[in-house]
């Protein structure tokens, strides 16, 4: 539980930018961490939206989800696309040609388009140094073509593509740690988030608008019908993820990391891991390793906050 | 007035973007366009031009950028040539249905493989569908003036398309010529204020790119259809308005000596000015030939076409671009469906030449001239060859 | 009158198919996609206002009374705000078929 308190709910800005009538599955996380990232956010932002999931959900024609400036152009450049869009304000504004209202440039993307396809764009993007935020929503495949893994998909888990079988455990791969190789940009604002933790989330959402420079942060957001998980579990597996250490959360601000919701006393991975279909799969052995992982990563992290 | 300058075409293009007061300018290097954006780097850099200039890390980026910045309602250029044409391929399409006007000069290379950067119109030819409207330059003047005036035509609000400016890599980008400078009060003058209608923009919230499944995919690709159908008209408005403002008038279809010709040859790009010498000299020893030449290259000029081929009996098409197992080059294939339908259409030969920066010489197409009727006589499948091959 | 979604012509679409009204998709229903739905024992509702934060539709809002309560139009019934509430106001039950 986020220790702000439940009451502090109804404190949280009514403003949602991402309007009811989508047509997100039944529980998506997604579309949850977009809508708190949306009220940390406000309306003086615009989005550049990779393909995906929440573009598809939420802008068939002739209707649009969002209350906010947006745009799609294709699945791999939203990086690209938030660069121009933040030198077009900037020059706009300079020469007097629009009026200067502080409008931050958001873009998004779910982990296939920000690890795998998009990578190379969003690294240019940051390295240039763009005055934008970069929101990672992370469901850990490709979900919106069918549940394919992507470089996110963690150690074991069966997707279409990386399916368990007789010679498989799944997915072969450890999750890559896109905040880590972000960090290693040296940009000013990098940050873990999960919606389970709204307030926690509101908070990096608006430090990384706030930075002056590029800010990333992986959303973590579960996904019920990729993982097969029960529909109204999606915020308590996102709790689980935190408080077994599989996905911490923290923030690195100018290089220097800090844990924000610290999961202690850590539970076993097998909490979290029991309640998904994906890892059904896996043998007492294998969630043996997987535990042994979590807690030899979350040593390394926090290894991290003390230098 | 303006002055005549010297100065080699890649700068030209560049002083023009310049002149245009572009807002930003989204490019990634790339042989023979590197002249272009280093130029536009440096009168960036110097301050004589206010705008960004987002050194992007691919000609994918370069494109998409220019797409947010387009869409925010910046003036937006860009240039590129060969692989990074390929590159922005997907990008190249979101620009034209997105509506989204920007100009960009395209250094026409040869595709790899083998490797190969110089020039030739193979980049030109595969991105013939993507939505744009083409312009193919001949010389460095109108390298410069198309630049200038393909930012009046993308942006009027009628067209909102984007533009490519082609010229031929290194043939034209790199040579030095004495181009006609505009004042820039004449420039801008010319070119309105660009107000894109539906930006990005937090006063009025828009949702640009959304997703169409099947009951309305159809109807988005009439309407981009019939926009750039439609803008054929506006196009030649406005270069008539350049006409009588700079003295230099331009068409769709230009012809050359062809009072009267017998045998027409065809050329896309700065190979006209090589068929112009040959056409002076066959028209010196008697002969019955004339020379078309393709400015606009989409929207297609049709009845422009038809109009200028007249009563020829023979026409020659000359590609600098193969389409690997097609119906011969792709400007022939395209220009002899366009006659397909008239009456008394000429026999149509193709030769595709001057592949990867190959010299095409005023004797070559005296060649093509003598060797057109062969061809077109022998009834083979497919009526073209390629030519000054070694066998 | 408006036009049905298959009704729309070519001419009716924005230049670049741009949509100019924001959060459209407000007139779309997706309350019928749902195959449980939420019921409320508002005497233990503390109206913390924790289920509107976690509700994926952002359906919930507050009722007359002060209460959060879904609105049924979009509520696809997922029942996260069951789970989540911290006092357990919120009971899901089967739609009838």
């Amino acid at each position: 539980m986020d220790n702000i308190g439940v009451y502090a709910a109804r404190v949280a800005p009514k403003f949602d930018g991402l309007a009811p009538g989508h047509r997100a599955c039944i529980g998506c996380g997604e579309a949850l961490a977009v809508r708190i990232a949306m009220k940390a956010m406000g309306p003086n932002i615009i989005i550049a939206n990779a393909t995906g999931c929440m573009e598809v959900i939420s802008s068939q024609l002739p209707a649009t989800g969002w209350d906010v400036p947006w745009i799609h152009t294709l699945f791999e450049n939203n990086s690209a696309v938030a660069s121009g869009i933040e030198s077009a304000l900037k020059v706009l504004e300079r020469k007097g040609k629009v009026p200067a209202r502080g409008t931050k440039v958001v873009a998004m993307g779910g982990d296939g388009a920000t690890s795998d396809i998009g990578f190379q764009a969003l690294s240019g993007a940051l390295e240039r140094g763009h005055d934008f935020l970069y929101l990672m929503f992370d469901n850990e495949a490709y979900m919106n073509t069918g549940i394919q893994r992507s470089s996110a998909t963690p150690w074991g888990a069966s997707t279409t593509t990386s399916p368990a079988g007789k010679k498989s455990i799944g997915q072969k791969t450890q999750k890559k740690n896109m905040a880590a190789i972000v960090a290693a940009h040296e940009i000013p604002y990098v940050a873990t988030a999960c919606p389970s933790y709204p307030f926690d989330m509101m908070e990096k959402v608006k430090k990384g608008l706030a930075v002056n420079g590029p800010a990333f942060i992986n959303v973590f957001s579960v996904c019920p019908t990729g993982w097969r998980s029960a529909v109204d579990l999606s915020v308590r597996l996102g709790r689980l993820a935190v408080q077994t250490g599989v996905f911490p959360l923290y923030e690195v601000v100018n290089g220097k990391y800090k844990i924000t919701v610290e999961p202690s006393p850590m539970r076993p991975v097998q909490d979290y891991l029991k309640l998904q279909g994906r890892f059904r799969h896996l043998s007492e052995n294998d969630v043996k390793e997987i535990q042994e992982r979590t807690i030899h990563e979350y040593n390394m992290l926090k290894a991290r906050t003390t230098c | 007035m303006g002055k005549r300058v010297g100065i080699e075409v890649s700068l030209a293009i560049a002083e023009a973007a310049k002149m245009a007061d572009v807002d930003v300018i989204a490019a990634y290097p790339i042989t023979p366009q590197t002249h272009i954006v280093e130029h536009m780097a440096e009168i960036v850099a110097n301050g004589d031009l206010d705008a960004e200039y987002i050194p992007v890390e691919s000609e994918h980026s370069a494109m998409s950028a220019c797409l947010g910045s387009s869409a925010t309602g910046a003036r937006t250029f860009t240039a590129t040539a060969g692989q990074g044409l390929e590159l922005m391929h997907e990008v190249l399409y979101v620009a034209s249905a997105m509506r989204l006007p920007i100009v960009m000069a395209v250094a026409n290379r040869a595709l790899s493989s083998p490797l190969n950067v110089w020039g030739d119109q193979s980049d030109l030819m595969a991105v013939r569908d993507v939505g744009w409207i083409q312009i193919i330059c001949e010389n460095g003047q109108e390298a410069f003036d198309h630049t200038i005036c393909s930012f009046r035509i993308a942006e009027d609000n009628r067209v909102l398309l984007p533009v490519m400016v082609h010229c031929d890599g290194f043939y034209l980008t790199h040579v030095v010529e004495p181009i006609e400078f505009p004042t820039q009060e004449e420039v801008t003058n010319f070119i309105p204020k660009f107000k894109y209608p539906l930006p990005l923009d937090t006063s009025k919230p828009v949702s640009m790119g959304c997703f169409a499944p099947t009951f309305i995919y159809t109807e988005a690709k009439k309407a981009q259809e019939v926009n750039i159908l439609n803008s054929k008209k506006i196009i030649q408005e406005h270069w008539d308005a350049f006409g009588k403002a700079f003295g230099r008038y331009y068409h769709p279809v230009e012809s050359y000596r062809t009072e009267g010709a017998k045998t027409l040859l065809l050329t896309l790009g700065s190979f006209g000015e090589t068929a112009m010498t040959a056409v002076d000299k066959m028209r010196d020893e008697g002969k019955s030939v004339g020379l078309l030449k393709l400015r606009l290259w989409r929207p297609f000029p049709y009845q422009e076409l038809r109009k200028a081929v007249g009563n020829a009996e023979n026409l020659i098409v000359v590609d600098r671009a193969l389409s690997f197992g097609g119906c011969g080059g792709p400007a022939y294939s395209e220009v002899r469906s366009a006659l397909y339908s008239e009456k008394n259409h000429p026999k149509v030969v193709g030769f595709v030449a001057g592949l990867g920066g190959r010299d095409i010489t005023v004797t070559e197409f005296e060649n093509m001239v003598k060797r057109a009727p062969q061809i077109a006589n022998t009834g083979a499948e497919n009526e073209y060859e390629m030519f000054g091959v070694r066998e | 009158m408006k036009k049905l979604e298959n009704e729309l012509t070519w001419k009716d679409l924005e230049i670049g198919c741009i949509v100019t009204e924001p959060g459209s998709t407000r007139e779309y229903r997706t309350g019928d996609w749902r195959s449980q739905r939420p019921t409320y024992d508002f005497k233990k509702c503390i109206k913390c206002g924790l289920c509107s934060i976690y509700c994926p539709e952002g359906c919930i809002g507050q009722n007359a009374e002060g209460y959060f309560q879904s609105n049924l139009f979009w509520c696809k019934g997922c029942g996260i705000c069951s789970k989540e509430c911290p006092t357990k106001v919120i009971s899901m039950v089967n739609e009838e078929a």
